[in-house]
């Protein structure tokens, strides 16, 4: 049983997103960008969101705001078929 | 079918040749210049540094390499893969080179006798200021302003005589404060636009992105945009293609000062930009629009260019 999207959003970003200190006080809507994700972090992310999710994100979606947050990654996981299960 | 732009590209390009400007060298992207031609850059030259000396930046001028390290810690390997050139050379045995000669007579591939020297070709002219800077330590409250000039180097080889595979750079290059940065790209951009604007060519100014590699290019890329940090001069040069960037002014916010662990005064990352004046394709510019004759040009713009 997996856990639910924005769960596994956020294990994905741990990982790959080379966030310094303040990781867990994150909150799903927090702008990430600001938290320092990097543009180079964020390309790792989008990587590692790929391989973890086994989906290619299309090019309409390769843009900064989509990874801008995890409600929005988990909104345009979704958007491309990634189904979420019950908490 | 034939392509319009390519045929224009053509067109332009024998013409070049047919007047001397170029020297054809036998492969798409690498010419020689008429002493015509560099006698315009040298204007060209010599017209930047008159709007640019006001600031006294620091002047350096480097070979057309940069070590190793430097290409993979900009991270341009990263994300230009395919631009990025490696210097490689013969390294091996007496056995090894009879291998070299052997390949040789028989017109086969001798590159596996080649290896990696530690130089890349400069793909940017201001990728060699970065780490100088670093080492100097903290900078001052001033911050740091370097005027360069290198032959640089980006593996795409095209018929558009205005996209060569090695041609030079005058670039001013800021390091500081945000503000600093910000106040730097507004200056150049009316200075740049007034000194091509003298010079009776067209132009606009828009934002751009660099052509980052792939998928992961793409993002780079429309982030770029969406954060306006790349706005190019553009000029059209050949009609049917679209418009050339002789001009352009790059915001890197803190990417090379990270990269390099450069601190502003503060101690906080020192952020960067610079504007790169593209030499030659402001040249092809002037050719296409006043004529393969320097002589025959409008006296405002040889004044422009002490011609």
């Amino acid at each position: 049983m997996s856990a639910p999207l924005k769960v596994r959003v956020r294990a994905v970003l741990k990982t790959a997103g080379s966030l310094q200190g303040g990781f867990d006080a994150l909150e799903d809507s927090s702008d990430l960008h600001a938290a320092g994700l990097t543009s180079h972090a964020t390309v790792s992310l989008m990587l590692a969101l790929e391989e973890a999710f086994d989906v290619e994100f299309p090019d309409r979606l390769l843009r900064r705001k989509t990874f801008s947050s995890i409600d929005a990654i988990a909104d345009a996981l979704a958007e491309i078929g990634v189904r979420d299960v019950a908490a | 079918m034939t392509d319009p732009a390519a045929e224009a590209y053509r067109r332009f390009r024998d013409e070049l040749l047919q007047h001397g400007l170029l020297i054809s060298m036998g492969v798409d992207g690498l010419f020689g210049r008429s002493g015509t031609f560099e006698r315009v850059v040298d204007g060209l030259n010599a017209a930047i540094a008159a709007v640019g000396d006001v600031d006294r930046p620091e002047v350096m001028r480097f070979p057309p390499g940069i070590g190793r390290l430097q290409l993979e810690k900009s991270g341009y390997l990263r994300n230009f893969p395919h631009l990025a050139g490696t210097v490689a050379s013969f390294s091996g045995s007496d056995d090894d080179h009879r291998t070299l000669l052997d390949s040789l007579s028989k017109g086969a591939d001798w590159s596996a006798t080649q290896r990696q020297t530690g130089v890349a070709l400069t793909p940017a002219a201001c990728y060699g200021v970065y780490p100088v800077i670093a080492s100097r330590g903290r900078l001052r409250e001033e911050g740091a302003l370097v005027d360069v000039y290198t032959w640089c180097f980006r593996h795409e080889p095209s018929i558009d005589p205005a996209r060569m595979q090695m041609f030079r750079q005058r670039e001013h290059v800021r390091i500081g404060s945000e503000d600093q940065i910000a106040s730097f790209r507004e200056t150049w951009m009316e200075r740049a636009r007034s000194l091509v604007d003298s010079l009776g060519l067209p132009l606009t100014i828009e934002v751009a992105s660099d052509p980052f590699f792939g998928r992961a290019g793409r993002l780079l890329a429309n982030s770029q945009r969406e954060r306006s940090l790349k706005f190019e001069l553009l000029v059209p040069i050949v009609p049917e293609a679209p418009r050339t960037a002789c001009v352009s002014f790059n915001d890197h916010r803190d990417l090379f000062g990270r990269a390099w662990a450069i601190e502003a005064r503060g101690g906080d990352t020192a952020h960067t930009a610079c504007v790169g004046f593209g030499v030659e394709r402001l040249t092809l510019a002037l050719f296409r629009h006043h004529g393969y004759v320097p002589g025959d040009w409008p006296v405002s713009v040889r004044n422009v260019l002490g011609l």
